[in-house]
């Protein structure tokens, strides 16, 4: 794992500053979305071996939420995101 | 091959170059009643109890290293069932119930150790819910014993009761419980699967499912070309995510790694297994004499069969802060091990949408003690279609109907579990 992270804030850091929540892909679905895309949302996982995207907290730092693109099985980062930018831009995506 | 006293004498006298391999190494039939994918612990014991307890022996099990190369050799050895939850107790007592007979049964040394485990508590809250944990064991059927400071002072003098932050209340006692000689397991399985003529094929990986227009598994794509078979049982777990994407399942399921650490042999020194209350650390002594321990996983998904430094310094902490003197001993060797991390820390043992692919992962931390009792359910359920009743809760679907079996109350979070 690469040990040091650059948030976007806060510069270089290392990763003991952030707390980890899990996979960044999943889109919390509408509340009435109804039981399928719920159920997929809390508990499906792609869960994919290589290059995946995981919300990170900067939890000692900024306190922002991040997305962090990494690869799984090299460790190595390829991006860190404010994870409200990202948002934005999938929401721009979808319209 | 079977040893003996006679035999060891026999090979001495010819320098041990004699020795013969302790099963087959058989090229693969283009078709098989029953494949297992993945050549560890839970896949051999799968095809073991396939061909002993249910008579199918036109069985393969396929492996993409060497048998018993994932995390049946990664593991910390411990064996237990101390567990509160229906759908965890009866499981994990059918499990070492196995254990128990297991070497008369496959008639190999995997040096069961029943050196009993201590789960200590540090506050008031945490002794009511241990003290509830051993009554729904006993509730079970199952031996469990609440000591009390003194009680664990006697067994366990060398840990920290002075400690100001996590004063050691008590523990919960298992006497049942102990550890395992991990990689003589997998052994003993496969060359007891091998000599009723289950096929333990190496060194070849599955790549794909071939799949028939209605979706039922024709056979596997494999890197020794494509095999055949009528129902097929996939055992990867750590990598299970891999596998059952290439039929398209969709599953509960992210990969974590989990670290374990081994000492300098020293003289004997802790008797038992020690699990300590107040972080995730858990520690044996194997019988060479290494301190064998682990803590945490490390949070982030990963494939990558090594861990971080910031959790090796995490666990260690840990380990002197329970056992002060731990200080004083050196690390030898640390390893980590990938593994399925389910939604609700519990595994999942069951048939799957598509009618003839069953699916055995999501054994989180847990996997190794399981062993026995989940190649047996596995082996049930391939074998009769049915659940068998100690696994009957490990359904696929629970997380869709709302039956979770979440041990530890921790919620949709897998790399808290």
């Amino acid at each position: 794992m690469a040990s040091l992270i650059t948030c976007p804030h806060c510069g270089v850091r290392p990763k003991e500053e952030f707390s980890i929540r899990g996979d960044a892909v999943p889109v919390r679905p509408a509340p009435n979305a109804g039981a399928e895309a719920w159920y997929a949302y809390v508990y499906v996982r792609d869960n994919p071996k290589g290059r995946i995207e995981e919300h990170w907290h900067h939890t000692a730092g900024c306190r922002r939420w991040l997305v962090v693109e990494r690869d799984n099985v090299t460790h190595t980062v390829f991006s860190v995101r404010d994870a409200a930018d990202v948002a934005k831009a999938r929401s721009g995506e979808v319209a | 091959m079977r040893y003996s006293a006679f035999e060891i004498v026999k090979q001495a006298f010819s320098g041990n170059r004699h020795w013969k391999p302790a099963w087959r190494e058989p090229q693969p039939k283009p078709h098989y009643d029953v494949i297992i994918v993945g050549g560890g612990g839970h896949g051999l014991s799968t095809a073991y109890y396939l061909a002993r307890e249910f008579g199918i022996t036109n069985v393969a099990v396929l492996e993409k290293g060497y048998l018993g190369s994932g995390n049946v050799g990664r593991n910390t050895t411990i064996i237990r069932s101390n567990y509160l939850l229906e759908g965890n107790e009866p499981f994990y007592e059918f499990s070492l119930k196995l254990w128990e007979g297991l070497e008369q049964d496959f008639n190999y040394n995997a040096m069961v150790s029943q050196r009993g485990i201590v789960n200590l508590f540090h506050s008031d809250g945490q002794r009511d819910q241990y003290a509830r944990r051993g009554n729904a064991m006993k509730m079970h059927g199952v031996d469990a014993e609440l000591l009390d400071r003194e009680g664990v002072r006697k067994m366990m003098p060398y840990l920290n009761f002075d400690h100001a932050r996590f004063p050691i209340l008590g523990g919960l006692y298992q006497k049942r419980a102990g550890t395992a000689r991990h990689d003589a397991v997998a052994w003993g399985y496969a060359r007891g699967a091998d000599s009723r003529g289950v096929d333990l094929i190496q060194q070849c990986e599955v790549t794909g499912i071939r799949r028939d227009e209605t979706g039922r598994v024709l056979g596997v794509e494999t890197s020794k070309g494509f095999i055949g078979c009528n129902k097929l049982a996939l055992a990867t777990a750590g990598h299970t995510s891999v596998t059952g994407k290439m039929a398209g399942l969709d599953l509960p399921i992210e990969t974590h790694v989990l670290q374990a650490f081994v000492s300098e042999g020293l003289k004997p020194v802790i008797h038992n297994v020690i699990t300590y209350g107040a972080g995730h650390f858990y520690i044996s002594q194997s019988d060479k004499g290494g301190l064998v321990f682990g803590a945490d996983i490390d949070y982030y998904s990963s494939y990558a069969q090594r861990g971080n430094l910031a959790t090796v310094e995490h666990t260690i902490e840990e380990g002197v802060s329970l056992i002060p003197g731990l200080s004083r001993a050196r690390v030898l060797r640390a390893w980590g091990g990938v593994m399925d991390m389910s939604m609700d820390g519990s595994p999942i043992i069951d048939r799957t949408p598509i009618d003839n692919l069953y699916i055995n992962c999501g054994w989180c931390y847990g996997g190794f003690k399981a062993t026995p009792a989940s190649g047996f359910c596995f082996a049930h359920l391939i074998a009769r279609d049915e659940p068998h009743y100690t696994a009957r809760l490990l359904r696929l679907d629970r997380f869709q109907r709302g039956f979770l079996v979440d041990e530890g109350g921790k919620g949709p979070q897998p790399n808290l579990h």
